[in-house]
């Protein structure tokens, strides 16, 4: 048991040697061939993993502004809809009220043509009443004179009265 | 509730110490002739046990180094083995290189042979033309031993991974890992994410990443390896005291090697303390500077080896009670103690890799 | 009784005080979790240095005891 712990406990120069040897080896090998390239294509992916995360957050940003862009074009577009309906209306109504009041004049001057012709068949009417009313004073003078002058002032009272009358429905 | 928690890890404690006492605390059970089990070798001289079966030897056997690959013994007692090269150098007789089958069974070739049993037993000895050992005859052993060979499996298991690993990133390039590069990026992102970047800071981590990476997988791989009981694994390397003291020393070296002005400047003039203790203080500090890597060395060692003595010492349980009813109770406990040794493979290989990011982060620390 | 069989008693006494020594900082550090679950990264690595610390300390006698064996 002593020995056997004690050559345990005992490094050997052989395994020593070999080992240095073989662990400088596999250092050297696993630098070259394998920890530089792994660890170089880690820190590749890491960083592509960073810029990628970078650009997709670049594109949410260009996104949003993208998208503010075209609330200000909707927004816009809005705005001179409302100036073009606004103003639209505003023909409508300068039109109308065009329209009523060339109506309007047309109307009156319809009316005026309409009270000139009234005048004119009255005062035609009048006269043709005068002519009928002097033709009528003649055919009662005739009566009065064909009938008997026996009270003399009679007479001129009537006749006085009678183109009083006359003249009267003459205005 | 309390006392009890805090006490009952006592009795393990206390059957150690009864075995070690050689008091029989199950004497009634056992039978005296076959109870001798780990304690056997205290007897060995004394009484030598013709029927029983000795634990000490074939424990030791298997976690010791040897010159040839012990695979397994056949029914009628015959060794089967993969002989290894010996390569020794001895300031008379020069180099000489042969294989180990011209060693086994103490046989005497070009003046060389192993002893079977003795003081120097399993280790080259020079002898006379008689037959006769030379003693205290320096012998320079650079032998392809069995821990050599099994490291130099595991070494090339690592190649083959990590070479195929780095070669899947240059053909699919920066997309997400598939297969062996999936099971292994992520160990490799811990390394350097929780044991090289927190203890060795952002600027200087990337050169000490390869030893870190290297030193991590080597010793996980030859504790995995040391698990497996069939060759090519089973080989007790990061048990063995001479690989754990190398791993250390370069842990060691890395460290004082990159230690910059302020890292000496702590151990040989130790800044805040009044200056008369400052002679004091330089021993102490040096005291730390060699420890450190010692405890390294000793932590992996006694870890790994101390594994490999459970397991080997339930597996002999079978044979010291001579019974088969004990095996199912011995193959769980196996089971167990394999799966627990499983999780100290990756501790071990986490503290080792640890404490040397912690060492060296230490030793590159800027003034603060 | 030879100085093995001390040797071994010491080992086990160096095993009984890294077994407290470690139970301590291991129940501590559950309690630290429990109280920061958020920290439980830093606890864990400050707590396995610590841990590994004392076990250096622990082999360090146990390599004693079996060089004396």
């Amino acid at each position: 048991m002593i020995i056997l712990a004690n050559s345990l406990a005992t490094p050997a120069i052989g395994t020593i040697f070999w080992t240095t040897f073989i662990f400088l080896i596999l250092m050297i090998v696993l630098r070259v061939f394998a920890w530089k390239p792994i660890l170089s294509a880690v820190k590749a992916r890491e960083e592509s993993i960073r810029s990628s995360l970078e650009a997709a957050d670049e594109a949410r940003k260009d996104m949003e502004r993208l998208k503010a862009d075209n609330e200000a074009i909707i927004d816009e577009a809005r705005h001179e809809r409302d100036i073009l309906m606004k103003e639209a209306r505003t023909a409508k109504d300068r039109l109308m009220a065009e329209a009523r009041q060339q109506a309007k004049t047309e109307a009156d001057k319809i009316i005026v043509k309409a009270r000139e012709e009234i005048e004119r068949e009255k005062r035609a009417a009048l006269t043709q009443f005068r002519e009928q009313v002097v033709s009528l004073s003649v055919s009662i003078a005739e009566k009065i004179l064909r009938n008997k002058l026996s009270f003399d002032n009679q007479h001129e009272k009537l006749i006085n009265d009678l183109l009083d009358e006359a003249d009267l429905s003459k205005n | 509730m309390r006392d009890r928690g805090h006490y009952s890890f006592l009795w393990p404690a206390m059957i150690v110490i009864a075995l070690a006492l050689n008091t029989p605390i199950n004497g009634s059970e056992v039978p005296p002739d076959r109870g001798h089990g780990q304690d056997a070798p205290r007897h060995q001289e004394e009484k030598p046990d013709e029927t029983g079966f000795d634990a000490t030897p074939f424990i030791m056997d298997h976690i010791g180094d040897s010159h040839e690959w012990h695979l397994f013994t056949t029914p009628d007692g015959k060794h089967v083995s993969i002989p290894l090269p010996v390569i020794v150098w001895t300031k008379e007789r020069g180099l000489s290189i042969f294989s180990s089958a011209k060693l086994s069974h103490s046989h005497i070739h070009k003046g060389y042979m192993i002893p079977e049993e003795g003081e120097l037993k399993g280790s080259i000895v020079m002898v006379d033309n008689d037959g006769i050992v030379i003693p205290d005859k320096f012998i320079l052993d650079l032998s392809v031993t069995k821990t050599v060979t099994a490291m130099m499996v595991s070494a090339l298991i690592l190649i083959w991974l990590f070479v195929t690993m780095a070669r899947s990133y240059a053909r699919y390039g920066i997309s997400p890992p598939k297969g062996i590069q999936g099971f292994l990026e992520p160990v490799v992102l811990f390394i350097r994410d929780d044991i090289a970047l927190p203890n060795i800071g952002k600027q200087k981590y990337e050169q000490f990443m390869p030893y870190l990476l290297t030193v991590f997988f080597f010793i996980l791989i030859n504790n995995l390896m040391g698990l497996i009981p069939i060759a090519p694994g089973g080989a007790n390397v990061t048990g063995n005291i001479a690989v754990t003291m190398v791993l250390a020393l370069f842990t060691f070296f890395v460290t004082q090697i990159s230690g910059n002005r302020n890292y000496w400047r702590h151990i040989f003039n130790t800044p805040g303390i009044p200056f008369w203790l400052k002679p004091i203080m330089i021993p102490v500090e040096l005291i730390g500077l060699f420890s450190k890597p010692f405890a390294l060395m000793v932590r992996l060692f006694a870890n790994i080896t101390a594994g490999h003595i459970i397991i080997l010492s339930l597996v002999s349980l079978i044979f010291i009670f001579g019974s088969l009813v004990i095996a199912p109770v011995s193959v769980f406990l196996v089971l167990f103690m394999n799966l627990l040794e499983m999780l100290v493979a990756f501790i071990q290989a986490y503290v080792f890799t640890l404490l040397s990011a912690l060492f060296i982060g230490l030793a590159v620390q800027e003034e603060h | 009784m030879t100085t093995g069989t001390f040797a071994v008693v010491g080992a086990a006494i160096a095993v009984i005080g890294a077994a407290l020594g470690i139970g301590h900082i291991g129940g501590k550090a559950m309690e630290a979790i429990a109280r920061q679950p958020e920290a439980a990264g830093k606890i864990q690595m400050a707590m396995i240095i610590s841990a590994a610390l004392i076990e250096g300390a622990t082999l360090f006698a146990i390599v004693v005891a079996l060089i004396s064996l």
